[in-house]
């Protein structure tokens, strides 16, 4: 019972961030589509999802491994050595058919070496990750150097970027991915077994969860689709460039955080992130149409991801002093200064002390 | 690393002072890896081509590495408290636009002030990222990243489009970038001032050495009496006005600035702190290391054409350094923690 009403607790107050950001994206496309010329149009819908298409591609997996706790900066440098060994590759003569495959293993193995370093060597993930950015992005300036290799098969390039029945090819792809994540993540014992990790390594651990390797497996994951990402932007610009997606690694988790899942882990919707990449593209889209610079863009996003962590904290402790003044218990304050707040754990004593 | 740091904190419960002096000693070893690495590049460097120790290549070199240097120390006081500051790419980069503009406007301006004012400027950025972080509640790695989009924003706005000339900065100003005291560039003397006087408030200060409790265990901090919140807003004001002050001197040594400057520096800094031995979770390192790192990454950089690498290495090297210095310090603490076992266990 106490259980319950802890859970439904946590989860009414996830929920209050992720339908405020679902809003507010509704909100945004009916605005733009009625102010902002040229915005719902099928043509410019076709570049929304392009534009969409490599944040939100990385951002899935990335949602995964921050709510175990952990975070991978070097996804985009794992894009950009995609990219240059794919153009390595195509220069050599090899056809494109086998490029892509490879290219694919090879993000699988980059996301490897991530994992190997998190969870064999217990490494932190953030110094691992910034190391494997730098690493990563200076491999794919040794393979390629500073040269672009282009002319990829036209099949293949308007297969990326092309339409069919007035809707961008891309687009199918992404929302059944989308679905996928969101199931496992929220409906699977592998996903609940993330947000136990995410809560409190120990406790999972107790709980019998193989937290290692599970870790493991979502680096693996992250490469993967990291070099997925990779080949579609060399596709989509039929252009292969060593600093292809420089820095879109800080817009992925400026995208999942805004998308409301909390940085120390165990926290956070798939659909809130999906709404989060959707409307940091669509802001940059409508405002690109609206020939407002692409800085005003810079500023938005950054108030926007500081607003999106401070706004749970901030209604969570107007909530705990209306409680107090109300007489009831008081649940424990929005977090601890320097601490993580586990999220689980601080509504089971309160919960406790109602039931009793 | 935090292993060794904590277990040689608590010195007045069991006073193990063989157990305390071994880890100073591995401490200071860490320190002496990466200035043997250091000195083993500029070796190897210098065996291959012997101007790579003349006058005026190391001036260049002390050059380009002062400004890293400032930005490492600031990195690193936040960083000892187990936060993060990923704004000083765009902190730097909008006082320096900032004294760029100043100095336009105004070309009297004597160079002292406009190092007050860069430093100023960082202060009041890295103020609000300290207040954001104290207030909001909300971990420092997120609310940076904003104030990185947030503070990069603001100076596209203020500078649309334009960008600063050296022809249109006082020559003063400029050759103050190039000057020297001694023979030794002023640049270099306030990267050294910098790094001591920071160096000896975080060891010898009452208030220093509570950054390293916040950061080694922020619950014990508390519960200790040190005053978190007040020292996180400090922390934080120190690391933007560092970065400030960074800025002032991006902009007499370079005599260019644009809304750009500074971009993606964020990314070196942290690299080069981790390197000289800050842990990223706070608690152990000093800024003697960060320093070193910060040379270190400055000297691959200028090493590499002169080895006859590829230019195109260094990025990859500098990576391979991170997982490398990473990996030595996971080894190095758990060895220590280890034998401190072993001896507790002996004495029984």
């Amino acid at each position: 019972m106490a259980e319950r009403v802890g859970n439904r607790a946590v989860i009414r107050r996830l929920a209050g961030w992720d339908r405020a950001i679902i809003a507010l994206l509704v909100a945004f496309l009916v605005v733009a589509a009625l102010t902002v010329d040229n915005f719902a149009t099928g043509r410019n819908l076709s570049f929304l999802v392009l534009d969409l298409a490599p944040i939100l591609l990385i951002a899935l997996p990335m949602t995964l491994v921050v709510v175990t706790g952990e975070i991978d900066l070097s996804v985009a440098s794992t894009l950009g050595l995609s990219s240059a060994v794919m153009g390595a590759m195509w220069q050599g003569g090899l056809p494109i058919e086998t490029i892509i495959p490879l290219c694919l293993l090879l993000g699988l193995v980059l996301g490897a070496v991530n994992g190997l370093f998190v969870t064999v060597f217990g490494l932190p993930s953030l110094a691992v990750t910034i190391g494997t950015l730098a690493l990563y992005r200076g491999l794919a300036l040794v393979v390629l150097g500073d040269a672009a290799v282009a002319q990829f098969p036209g099949a293949y390039t308007s297969l990326v970027t092309g339409r069919t029945l007035g809707l961008p090819n891309l687009l199918l792809p992404l929302l059944v991915l989308s679905v996928v994540f969101a199931v496992v993540l929220h409906a699977t014992p592998v996903g609940r077994s993330l947000f136990t990790m995410g809560a409190g390594v120990d406790a999972a651990r107790f709980a019998g969860i193989r937290v290692a390797r599970t870790k493991f497996w979502l680096y693996v994951l992250t490469g993967g689709v990291s070099a997925l990402a990779g080949v579609l932007w060399t596709l989509r610009y039929a252009s292969a460039r060593a600093d292809n997606g420089s820095g879109l690694e800080l817009a992925v988790v400026a995208a999942v955080l805004l998308g409301g899942v909390s940085i120390f882990g165990g926290r956070g919707t798939l659909w809130g992130v999906v709404a989060g990449a959707t409307l940091l593209a669509a802001l940059q889209n409508a405002l690109r149409l609206a020939d407002v610079s692409t800085e005003a863009l810079t500023v938005v996003t950054g108030l926007l991801l500081i607003v999106s962590v401070i706004a749970p904290n901030a209604a969570g402790a107007i909530r705990s002093a209306l409680l107090r003044r109300r007489g009831g218990p008081t649940p424990p304050a929005a977090g601890e200064p320097s601490d993580p707040p586990p999220t689980t754990s601080p509504s089971v004593p309160s919960t406790s002390v109602r039931s009793s | 690393m935090t292993a060794p740091q904590e277990t040689a904190e608590p010195a007045g419960r069991t006073p193990d002072k063989t157990a305390a002096s071994r880890v100073a000693v591995l401490l200071r070893a860490r320190e002496l890896g990466i200035v043997l690495a250091l000195a083993a590049l500029v070796v190897v460097t210098t065996a291959v081509n012997p101007r790579f120790l003349s006058a005026q290549s190391v001036r260049d070199l002390a050059l380009g590495a002062a400004i890293l240097v400032v930005l490492a120390v600031g990195q690193t006081v936040v960083v000892i408290t187990r936060n993060i500051d990923l704004s000083v790419g765009s902190v730097l980069g909008l006082s320096a636009f900032a004294t760029g503009s100043l100095l336009q406007a105004a070309p009297g301006t004597p160079v002292v002030l406009a190092l007050l004012v860069g430093t100023l400027v960082g202060g009041l950025c890295g103020l609000v990222n300290g207040a954001l972080v104290r207030f909001g509640n909300v971990p420092a790695l997120v609310v940076t990243l904003g104030t990185l989009y947030v503070y990069r924003g603001v100076c596209f706005f203020w500078a649309g489009g334009q960008q600063i000339n050296a022809d249109e900065l006082p020559p003063a100003f400029l050759g103050f970038g190039t000057a020297t005291l001694l023979g030794v560039p002023w640049l270099l003397l306030i990267a050294l001032a910098v790094v001591l006087v920071a160096g000896f408030a975080l060891r010898s200060y009452r208030s220093g050495r509570e950054l390293y409790a916040m950061g080694s265990n922020p619950r014990a901090a508390v519960l200790a009496g040190v005053p978190v919140g007040r020292r996180l807003l400090v922390a934080f004001t120190v690391s933007g006005a560092l970065a400030g002050l960074a800025g002032v001197l991006f902009a007499a040594r370079f005599g260019t600035v644009d809304a750009a400057s500074g971009t993606g520096d964020e990314l070196e800094v942290v690299a080069a702190v981790v390197v000289g031995g800050v842990a990223v979770f706070g608690g152990s390192g000093t800024v003697y290391g960060a320093a070193v790192g910060a040379l270190l990454l400055t000297t691959i950089g200028s090493a590499l054409p002169v080895l006859a690498i590829d230019q195109f290495w260094q990025g990859a090297i500098v990576g391979a350094l991170i997982l490398a210095a990473i990996g030595t310090d996971r080894a190095v603490a758990a060895r220590v923690a280890a034998r401190l076992r072993r001896r507790e266990a002996h004495r029984g």
